[in-house]
């Protein structure tokens, strides 16, 4: 009985909580999107082959965690097969938040573009009960600066 | 040093390819940021302990493939990636490498 009604919080908690928190982060994302999109990041390997723009490698990183109601519904999924929609949304979360992270500290550098982006991800916590609970994602790329105004 | 992903580098010519150079390091996170990573995993959202933690680790073995390319004596690492890997529960290993080259 005990064991149902601190289930029952964790998932009450989590619900509440984590929805609350993934809004919040989202409104964030999107705000900081709009405001970086005039810095472009691209996966193409080739810089412009232009002698004033000198470079430095930049990355961005996050660890985030799944709350407790999501992991809950994965697990139940995990019967059913099929798409896990809290994964998914926990991935995207992650990957937008590195960027924008990488994208900063390129602003920050005065940079004009990022090119060549790659993506790592990896998941932190394995084994504990064979949840992936957290995700690390690294998003790295080259930043082109251009030296000319200084 | 220069350290970067792309290939070549705009306006300069590389004189000469002296071979793969690699960094790497194993963190462990300590109990203080285990507990607070606990609490998370009810509520979800940002484990900032552990985002600083790789983030030191990366850190680190940049600084290690740094060394190794200073002491072939190049000027620049081309083509860097990163690889992560959890070895154990609770330990991550980072490992940078890339392509030392000397720049005119």
């Amino acid at each position: 009985m005990v064991d149902l009604i601190v289930f029952l919080v964790l998932l009450s908690l989590g619900y509440l909580v984590g929805r609350h928190a993934e809004k919040k982060h989202y409104r964030s994302i999107i705000e900081r999107e709009t405001r970086l999109n005039a810095l472009p990041a691209m996966a193409m390997r080739s810089p412009p082959m232009k002698e004033y723009y000198s470079q430095a490698l930049v990355t961005g990183n996050v660890v985030i965690s799944v709350d407790y109601f999501k992991r809950f519904l994965a697990a139940l999924r995990n019967l059913f097969g099929g798409r896990v929609t809290s994964y998914e949304s926990l991935l995207d979360r992650a990957r937008r938040e590195a960027l924008l992270r990488m994208k900063a500290q390129a602003e920050a550098l005065g940079a004009k573009m990022v090119f060549n982006v790659k993506y790592e991800t990896a998941s932190i916590s394995k084994g504990r009960r064979q949840t992936i609970g957290s995700v690390e994602v690294l998003a790295y790329g080259t930043a082109l600066i251009d030296t000319r105004r200084q | 040093m220069l350290i970067t992903n792309l290939e070549m580098v705009p306006g300069r010519r590389v004189l000469e390819h002296l071979g793969l150079v690699q960094g790497s390091s194993v963190r462990a996170k300590h109990v203080g940021r285990d507990i607070m990573a606990g609490l998370k995993n009810i509520f979800g959202g940002e484990l900032k302990g552990y985002t600083e933690l790789l983030q030191e680790s990366r850190e680190e073995a940049m600084d290690r493939m740094q060394s190794q390319a200073e002491a072939v004596g190049a000027n620049a690492v081309l083509n860097v990636r990163f690889s992560t890997s959890s070895v154990a529960q609770g330990a991550a290993e980072i490992y940078v490498y890339g392509t030392a080259v000397r720049l005119e």
